[in-house]
């Protein structure tokens, strides 16, 4: 029996200006799959993500939500569904980080109203998932890039989505955030979610993600196992580098580059 | 976890309200002719009473204390509501030009209104034009990214500003109103020649304004993040842009067809009530409202008595307790004030 995929893009350009940025891009995630989305500075995947959340519409093509196109979803139904964490982003007000973290709530509340228990039940639950519950009552604009980064992660656990969309997640985590997030990123797929990850960190992306997708020159040139995308030839293909491809003690590819000196 | 729950709302509000009702009482009280707080509560509530002290309360003070408190809190109000949608603590009526936008129009329909035969009526309409072609510029200029410059919005407000001043005191003066004085009701905001009648306009569009933002104001909560992620969180941002630009330009002319040029009520009430009851709009909005109303009417009243018989424009004290909170605002966290933006809002595609 064949899954049918949550979040789907079939045949999808894109042109923005004048300049075409994606051209006859298909890319699929399935229910309980993470995909890595690797690609040079540029490459079109923040742009594939920005078409997902309806931010920009795709001049061809279609993107499904599970099985839906996705102009035909509603808003609100499309911010129950999808969540995103962007990058790092400047807050005008200092709202605490709970707070920022029960905004995550709006879809599916009521516009007029509190919070139910419920809400903060969950709001609650995913600070814990991402540790950062002791942050809850401090103003988010005190805290380093890094806490933002992770009370942002929280915020869109809290949505409850079925797909996490995650541009560079771990941007502006140390090692032991990063391992943290992409520890809660396997325990949502686990649970049934979907999720695409942009990263620009290879080795990470191959031990977390199930498949991974390079996009260049507008199009998606590798999809497929960590270790059948991240070889020495696909590397130089994506990316233009030359690269050392190790191999971890449980097998997963470990990217180098090769650099004379 | 700190949220807003109904009990810190309703708490909030009422005791608000209540400080509202002690300033309105106190102003109501103090005057040329010094009242009891048993002389206002007869002249008030007793149907029965007449006579001066009566009168004093009831046609003089009591409508001018109304139509100060509605000013307020349509700028205060509408200071928020500016804050919010261009992420940016500093945004104001007055400190972005809207304001003076409106009373360019008010005065353009004043002087032209007589030679081409429309009356008084045509000011708020005028005032509100002016206000929406001012916002409508300032979006052009600011654009609609996140990526505005604060410091572009507040000098392009500033040489607005300055712009509108000079061109009001033209019309002004090709209109016969320099002489006199009339035309200072525009320039720095006056309520002691405000036409009493208006208090029902501003109502209205005070209760319109409330009305637009109150069910958006979560979303303005989730603007906060950025447009993207309020849209992601189902927030019909432009939606709502289009439509509390429209409620603010309500306001903020209806305010200035009243009092004229009243500056900084916008910037010091909602950063006052944001250090005290945290950022949240669910509570911000109507709290501002409140807030607002109380400032100007405890300014109106320091106006018209701190020099005895002669009374002050509420504009020039608004400005004189406002000027030195802005500076020190920008001064005491400039990063944040200015928006300052951090090297990643640069995105890659």
């Amino acid at each position: 029996m064949t899954v049918k995929p949550l979040l789907a893009f079939e045949d999808v350009a894109l042109s923005l200006g004048g300049q075409e940025i994606l051209r006859g891009v298909s890319l699929a995630v399935k229910p309980g799959e993470v995909v890595g989305l690797l690609g040079r500075n540029g490459a079109g995947k923040t742009s594939l993500i920005r078409m997902a959340t309806r931010q920009w519409t795709p001049q061809q093509g279609q993107i499904r939500l599970e099985g839906r196109p996705i102009d035909a979803v509603s808003r609100r139904e499309l911010a129950r569904c999808l969540a995103t964490v962007p990058q790092d982003v400047h807050i005008p007000f200092p709202f605490r980080a709970g707070e920022v973290v029960l905004m995550g709530r709006i879809p599916h509340q009521r516009a007029l109203g509190f919070e139910t228990q419920e809400d903060l039940e969950i709001a609650r639950s995913a600070m814990a998932e991402v540790g950062v519950s002791s942050l809850a009552d401090r103003p988010i604009d005190e805290l380093s890039g890094g806490e933002r980064q992770l009370v942002l992660f929280a915020r869109a656990l809290a949505q409850r989505p079925a797909c996490l969309l995650l541009d560079e997640p771990t941007a502006f985590l140390d090692l032991r955030h990063r391992m943290d997030v992409l520890e809660v990123v396997r325990r949502f797929a686990a649970n049934g979610g979907a999720a695409i990850v942009v990263s620009h960190d290879f080795s990470l992306a191959a031990r977390v993600c199930d498949r991974i997708a390079v996009l260049a020159g507008g199009r998606v040139v590798a999809d497929g196992l960590p270790g059948e995308v991240l070889s020495r030839e696909g590397v130089a293909a994506g990316f233009g580098v030359d690269v050392h491809i190790l191999e971890a003690p449980d097998g997963s590819p470990v990217v180098v580059p090769r650099f004379e000196r | 976890m700190k949220h807003l729950d109904r009990r810190r709302f309703y708490g909030t509000l009422a005791g608000l309200t209540l400080a509202l009702l002690c300033v309105a009482l106190f102003s109501l009280a103090v005057g040329p002719t010094l009242l009891s707080p048993f002389q206002v509560s007869g002249a008030l509530f007793d149907p029965d009473s007449s006579g001066p002290t009566a009168d004093i309360v009831r046609r003089i003070r009591l409508p001018r204390i109304a139509l100060a408190g509605l000013v307020g809190a349509c700028l205060s109000t509408s200071g928020v509501i500016f804050q919010a949608l261009l992420r940016n603590p500093l945004a104001d009526p007055y400190v972005l030009g809207v304001s003076g936008g409106a009373a360019l129009g008010g005065i353009l329909a004043l002087s032209l209104g007589a030679s081409l035969g429309f009356g008084y009526g045509a000011v708020p309409i005028a005032a509100f034009a002016g206000c929406l072609i001012t916002t409508f510029l300032l979006y052009l200029i600011a654009g609609r990214s996140q990526r505005v410059s604060a410091t572009g919005l507040l000098l392009t407000g500033v040489v607005f500003n300055a712009f509108a001043s000079a061109a009001i005191v033209f019309m002004a003066s090709l209109a016969g109103m320099l002489e006199s004085g009339r035309i200072f009701v525009w320039l720095i905001g006056n309520l002691s020649s405000a036409r009493i009648d208006l208090w029902p306009w501003l109502m209205t569009f005070l209760i319109l304004g409330l009305g637009c933002a109150m069910p958006l104001a979560r979303g303005l909560n989730a603007l906060a993040l950025g447009e993207e992620t309020a849209e992601q969180l189902g927030v019909a941002t432009e939606r709502a842009r289009r439509l509390l630009v429209l409620a603010t330009s309500l306001m903020v002319g209806a305010a200035v067809s009243v009092a004229g040029l009243v500056g900084f009520v916008g910037l010091i009430i909602p950063h006052l009530l944001r250090l005290l009851l945290g950022p949240d709009h669910r509570l911000l909005l109507p709290a501002a409202a409140l807030g607002g109303a109380g400032f100007l009417i405890l300014c109106d009243t320091i106006a018209r008595t701190l020099l005895g018989g002669r009374e002050l424009p509420v504009g020039a004290v608004t400005a004189l307790l406002g000027g030195p909170l802005f500076l020190y605002l920008l001064r005491s966290d400039r990063g944040r004030m200015l928006g300052a933006s951090s090297p990643s809002e640069v995105r890659g595609r």
